[in-house]
This record gives C-alpha cells, sequence and structure tokens, in this order.
C-alpha cells in the first residue's frame, strides 16, 4: 500500500471520456468511469477523516470513507455492500449525482486542490458488480412481515421507496404508468449519459429485492388511490415525478418542428427515434436547433440534437453562471460543438406556409438585482431584437407536476403550483399516503429525491409498526 | 400482454379487435381512449375504446390501415397478444338529458360516434345519427348505429348508398327544417369537424368534438397532442379528446397532423 504521505494530495483523476469528435457521432455513453488502477489510486488519496463531512454532505448519508477504504483494499464486493445498505441504485446515482455540490464540495482535500472524486469511484464499485455479475441480494433483507405497500412510479423516489421497503420485509409493487420502468431515468436522460442496460440492471436488482413492478398502470386512471386501499394496500407512495411541460407562451410555440423538451426526449430516449426507422418511433430533427433553456434538461436536448446532425444554440436568459445545468454538462456540451447564447431571451417564432419552424425571434438581456432566487434578474434591452433561423426549437424550461393523481383523489392537498404538500417525513393531507420527488415541492435532484424517499420509508415503517396506527393528518 | 379475442373486417382495410383487458374495461367510460404498443420497436398509438364488456373484461378497438403501426395490427390475428395496453385515458365524455342530440361519425371515426351515441339513447335523448363515407364499401357500423338511433341519415362522397354527397348536407337539411337540435357531437377527419363547427356555429347550436392529434405517453407529460382552444392551448391526452368545437382551431391541428408525413413513407416502406 502506497504511504499517502508521500503522495501528491491534490490531483484527482480526470473522468475517462469518448473523445467530443467520435461521440457526437453516436450514443453511447459519454464518461467511461476509472480503471480500477485509476480508482484504487484515487481511493488511497482518502484520509479517511475521522469526522468526515462527505457522509453529512451526501443526501442518503453513504458511509463513503468506508466504502473507500474497501477499494483501497481492493475489497470492491464489500465496497458496494457499504453503498447499497443506503442506495439501492448506484450505478445511476453514481453517473447522474451532482457530487459536486453534495458530497465533494466538503471534502477536505478540496482545500488542497481537488476532492475526491466520490461520484467516480461510486460508479466504479457498482459498474464492477455490474460486470461481474455478482449484484447480491442486500443481507439486510429482513423476512416478510405480510404488509403490502404500493409505490407509485418507479423512477428515482420509487425505485428507492420500494427497495428499502421491501428490505424492511414488505410485500411492495410499483405500478408504472409508462411500458418500461425507470422513470426520468429512461425517458428523460439520454443514453449517453445514462445508459438504459444500467437502468435495467438496478431495476432488476430491486425486482430480485422482491418487489413486483406492473407497467402501463396509470394510478389515476386504472385504480384510483381510493381503489389501492380498498385492494388492502396498507400504505401508498406517490412518486409519480414531474411531467407537465412548461411552454412559453410566445406566438408560433406551436409549429410543426417546436418540441417541448419532454416530447423530444421521450421520443429518442424511451422510444429510441434516434434508431428510425429501425424503431418505428420519428423525431424532427432540423439542420439548425436552438434549445430555449439553462438546465440539464436543455443540455440533454441539446447535445441528443447534435448526435442526430443538428447544428445546436442553447439561448439562455441570464448568463453561464446562472444555469441550473451541471458545470460538468455544460463543459461537456461546448467541448461537443453547442453554442451557448447567453443574456438572450425568445420573443417570437416564425414559420413557413406548411406551418414548420423557419426562425426565431429574440430580444437581449442585462441582469438586474437580484429576484427571490437570489439570482440576478434578466431585464429586456429595449430594441435589441434579433432573429436566428432554425428549423427545430426546443423547449426546456421546466415542468410542473403531472396532475392526474392529484385530479382524482378527494383530500390530497396541493399548492398553487400542483406540488402534493407534504410533512418533513413525507406525509401527505391523507392517513396512508407519502410522497416524495419531483411530485413535491422543492425536490432538488435525483439523490435528494431518494433522500426524501428514504425518510418517507422510515416514517412507514415506524407507523406500520404499531399495532395501532397512529397516522396524524 | 393482452389476448385478442376476436378479429372482423369491417371494410376495406378497416378492422376491429376485441381486446382482453379487464381492468380498463371496468374503468372505461364512453369517451375515453387507450394507447397500444404491439411491438419492443413499436410505436405507442392512441385508440378510442367503440365498446366494452365487463363481464368478459373486454374492449372493442376500431382502426384504419393508414401507416406502419396500424397495418402491423391489422395482420395481428385471433389469439395473438398486443405487447403494451394502457388506459383508460383521457376524460370521459359527459352526458346529460338535453332533448335531441344528433350524433355525426365520418369513415373511421363512427366508430368513436357508436358509443356516444348509445349513452345518449340510454340517457333519454333523442338521438339523430348521421354517418358518412368515401363510398358505400366503406360505411362501418350501420347496425349498430341504427339500433340505437331515433332517426339516421347515411351519406356517401360517391353516392353509393345514401345520400350523395357530405354529413354537413344533411345537417344543414336539419337546421333548415328547424328541427330543434340541443347537442351536436362530431367525431371524424378534422376537415368535417370543422365543417360541422362551422354549420352550427351561427345558431349556437352546442358542439362538441373529438380530437385525434399525435399522441406520445398520452399522460400529458409530453405537450405534443397540444390544440389550441379558444386561444389557450390545452393536452387533447388529458384536457380532452373532446372540446368544444366553435374554439378549436382546425388549421392548426390539421398542420400538426402532417408532422411526419415525410416519416411515415419511410416507416411504411420498412414494412
Amino acid at each position: 500500500m502506497t504511504d499517502s504521505k508521500h503522495k501528491d494530495l491534490s490531483k484527482r483523476p480526470s473522468m475517462n471520456k469518448q473523445p467530443p469528435v467520435k461521440r457526437v457521432r453516436n450514443f453511447n455513453e459519454v464518461a467511461l468511469g476509472l480503471t480500477q488502477e485509476q480508482a484504487v489510486k484515487e481511493a488511497e488519496r482518502c484520509l479517511q477523516c475521522k469526522d468526515p463531512k462527505c457522509i453529512k454532505g451526501c443526501p442518503v448519508e453513504i458511509n463513503i470513507p468506508l466504502f473507500i477504504k474497501f477499494i483501497k483494499e481492493r475489497k470492491f464486493n464489500q465496497a458496494i455492500e457499504v453503498i447499497k445498505e443506503r442506495d439501492n441504485i448506484p450505478a445511476i446515482t453514481g453517473r447522474v449525482c451532482p457530487q459536486e455540490t453534495q458530497c465533494e464540495i466538503v471534502c477536505i482535500l478540496k482545500k488542497l486542490g481537488e476532492p475526491i472524486a466520490i461520484g467516480a469511484l461510486e460508479r466504479y464499485v457498482s459498474d464492477y458488480e455490474l460486470k461481474t455479475k455478482i449484484q447480491k441480494i442486500s443481507k439486510l433483507k429482513k423476512k416478510e412481515i405480510g404488509k403490502k405497500i404500493a409505490v407509485i412510479g418507479s423512477g428515482p423516489a420509487g425505485l428507492t421507496a420500494a427497495g428499502d421497503l421491501s428490505k424492511l420485509g414488505y410485500k411492495v409493487t410499483i405500478f408504472e404508468a409508462l411500458h418500461e420502468p425507470g422513470g426520468v431515468l429512461t425517458y428523460g436522460i439520454p443514453e449517453f449519459r445514462m445508459p438504459k442496460g444500467i437502468v435495467r440492471s438496478e431495476v432488476e436488482y430491486i425486482k430480485r429485492l422482491g418487489v413486483e413492478i406492473k407497467t402501463n398502470m396509470i394510478i389515476g386512471k386504472i385504480l384510483t388511490i381510493k381503489d389501492l386501499f380498498n385492494l388492502g394496500y396498507d400504505a401508498i407512495f406517490i412518486g409519480s415525478g414531474a411531467g407537465s411541460p412548461h411552454f412559453l407562451g410566445i406566438n408560433g410555440e406551436n409549429l410543426i418542428g417546436v418540441y417541448s423538451a419532454n416530447e423530444f426526449l421521450t421520443r429518442v430516449n424511451l422510444m429510441k427515434a434516434y434508431l428510425f426507422p429501425k424503431y418505428h418511433t420519428p423525431i424532427k430533427i432540423g439542420k439548425n436547433t436552438i434549445v430555449i433553456g439553462g438546465g440539464n434538461v436543455a443540455m440533454d436536448a441539446a447535445r441528443t440534437s447534435l448526435r442526430l446532425g443538428s447544428d445546436v444554440f442553447v439561448i439562455y436568459r441570464r448568463t453561464e453562471k446562472e444555469m441550473p445545468a451541471r458545470t460538468e454538462e455544460i463543459y461537456n456540451a461546448k467541448e461537443e460543438g453547442v453554442k451557448l447564447r447567453i443574456l438572450t431571451s425568445p420573443v417570437k417564432i416564425f414559420g413557413d406556409e406548411k406551418g414548420r419552424v423557419k426562425s426565431l425571434e429574440c430580444i437581449k438581456m442585462k441582469l438586474g438585482q437580484p429576484d427571490e432566487t437570489g439570482r440576478k434578474r434578466p431585464i429586456e434591452i429595449p430594441g435589441s431584437n434579433f432573429s436566428m433561423d432554425c428549423d427545430t426549437v426546443i423547449i426546456a424550461i421546466g415542468q410542473a407536476p403531472n396532475p392526474l393523481i392529484s385530479n382524482s383523489t378527494k383530500g390530497l392537498k396541493t399548492d398553487d403550483k400542483g406540488y402534493l404538500i407534504v410533512d418533513k417525513n413525507g406525509r401527505t393531507s391523507i392517513k396512508g399516503v407519502w410522497a416524495a420527488g419531483d411530485i413535491v415541492p422543492d425536490s432538488g435532484t435525483v439523490i435528494e429525491a431518494m433522500g426524501r424517499a428514504r425518510k418517507a420509508v422510515i416514517d412507514i415503517n415506524k407507523c406500520l409498526s404499531q399495532t395501532r396506527p397512529t397516522i396524524k393528518n | 400482454m393482452h389476448i385478442i379475442l376476436d378479429k372482423k373486417e369491417l371494410a376495406p382495410n378497416v378492422k376491429m379487435l376485441k381486446v382482453s383487458a379487464p381492468l380498463v374495461a371496468r374503468k372505461s367510460k364512453p369517451g375515453q381512449f387507450i394507447v397500444i404498443r404491439i411491438s419492443e420497436k413499436g410505436e405507442r398509438i392512441p385508440l378510442t375504446i367503440v365498446e366494452k364488456d365487463d363481464k368478459i373484461g373486454s374492449l372493442a378497438i376500431i382502426f384504419q390501415e393508414v401507416g406502419r403501426t396500424t397495418k402491423e395490427l391489422g395482420e395481428l390475428r385471433k389469439g395473438d397478444h398486443i405487447l403494451d395496453l394502457v388506459g383508460p385515458l383521457g376524460k370521459p365524455s359527459e352526458f346529460r338529458k338535453v332533448g335531441t342530440a344528433v350524433i355525426i361519425g365520418g369513415g373511421i371515426g363512427i366508430g368513436e360516434a357508436y358509443p356516444e351515441a348509445k349513452a345518449h339513447k340510454a340517457i333519454g335523448n333523442r338521438v339523430i345519427s348521421i354517418i358518412g363515407a368515401r363510398s358505400r364499401e366503406f360505411l362501418i357500423l350501420e347496425n349498430e348505429m341504427a339500433s340505437i338511433s331515433d332517426e339516421i341519415y347515411i351519406t356517401t362522397d360517391d353516392g353509393t348508398k345514401g345520400h350523395h354527397g357530405f354529413v354537413t348536407d344533411i345537417l344543414e337539411e336539419l337546421i333548415n327544417k328547424k328541427i330543434k337540435i340541443d347537442l351536436v357531437f362530431a367525431v371524424g377527419p378534422p376537415i368535417m369537424m370543422k365543417a360541422v363547427s362551422e354549420i352550427t356555429e351561427p345558431h349556437r347550436i352546442k358542439t362538441l368534438v373529438s380530437l385525434n392529434p399525435i399522441m406520445v405517453d398520452a399522460t400529458g407529460m409530453c405537450g405534443g397532442c397540444r390544440v389550441n382552444i379558444g386561444g389557450e392551448n390545452k393536452f387533447a391526452c388529458v384536457d380532452g379528446p373532446t372540446f368544444d368545437g366553435h374554439k378549436v382551431d382546425f388549421e392548426l391541428l390539421i398542420k400538426r397532423l402532417n408532422t411526419y408525413i415525410a416519416e411515415e413513407k419511410i416507416s411504411c416502406k420498412m414494412h
């Protein structure tokens, strides 16, 4: 073992990636992960702090120093066991967690230079497990206790809740609206960032924990919350996600070639339109695409459009600094050739006589005083309008919660935006019903949604363990 | 997986399938639809629920073989399975006792007009049906419609059966005869629904139309099916599919329905 004292502690390995010129021509994963040597070397850099800050930085509180210690000792199977005590889907979180703002930001080594590459290490061991096909059913799984729980949605929140509840001995059924499980991991995040084979493997693990997944079941339509209770479910966890796309409300938004990011990504990811006509769902992509928005979804849409052969501009009304996308995603997008037009806001979309998109009129913005979110408010510069030619416009300005469940459930309280109102344990206004993920306000990242789902699981278990449930409304 | 219990050819390239889907059948109401996907590589397509049978737990769907997916669906046989079937989707139609309801179905739309007419009859409305097709051989569900209508009119574009002309000719005739019409429900090609709405608007006859935009998930997630209703965008999959015909921007609907014409051709060649 290398003595860490004689090592340069300031540097971490950079993630191996497909080179930009190559990767824009395929949909394969961009980040290739660390090699075993890189992973072990990086693990050796960990100081094994007595009071590790990283654990607190992790929304699901993975024992990060311990799993890193096992990597250093090349005990990869033990490393994965440690992660899986807290995180059922590490191959997913290892890829999409914004570690730079969570566990890595508090790493002591950051003061010396670069923090430990916790995300890359998590990914390394989970990929190791998937590759060696030794995905073990956690030893923590308790014997069945004869109570049934319905989980609505099979995205990050639903999979987490289902896996944890199953480990506790509950009989869990997931109801998924689409034909494939995975939620946003399947329909939203592209193959080159979240390979669907990885999602399937993680879903398989959840199933092997004893969870049953029923696809094509839209709760609120085929069954209501009330029906589920009548079917004998003792508790219900709602993780149905966001999923009602926002539009801009500008002229020309319904022209042919204007997509919500949700539609664009669903066609490409869930329906595999990038393989059209081998897969039957088409996608309309032109030579010049403009993506409106500055979040991860905007980056995903932009990079997908590039791969489909289009030139791509992303327009955003603030500056790059205010963009909500992960720094790494913006970097990747730019490296691949996505062009950013900051301080630019859309005004009107123009079309031809057949109703196809022709151009986008924009206006220049400047930054004013910070608004209620703390970000500087963008202000239009009068008379600065200009036009950009385009044949595809993708609107990626966020989404609202899907109202299918709240509309069909009497007494399920929502806020003015339609999010389910929950307490700190995820309890909704209906006794026996919990919620987490994008259906509740301020759900944050994938891992934060998972953190909230875990809290709900603890509360569900507490309530159902009592002989007389005392769930307060 | 949903087994096909029965299959009938109603007209050239128009088929009816009876599919086992007990849960969906139990919950479905007239006006609602399902989405199906028939193969791993297949598209998701919406289809109206024409009839349901609670006892058998089955749904009937009618479709015209126009694209790759409907052609493949048409090739399935009794005993085959449909890979994915999800529903019931959309808002159920509302039925109230209003007096006289004129139910108009054009082409394949007759399949969707049928459950509406049946429900109006059941609630005690006088049902006048107008059904039309290109030609006699494309006229579907004539007997079924007749059995639940107080009056029925048939039109064909080429005059091979019934009135030589369009369903709108009959509607205008009824209005000119001063027959009191309390409600019109029309379903068929968008151009027909547009014409119907234009005729009834000056007479202030409440007119409902069932729209058929392109859909993907059909759960309100993608917004691909957005239609403009009275200046406001609505999602046909969750806010519809039935809307006030006087408020629908049909031009937009028709344009958006043509989005993938070029891709459809490529896809059909692959079939």
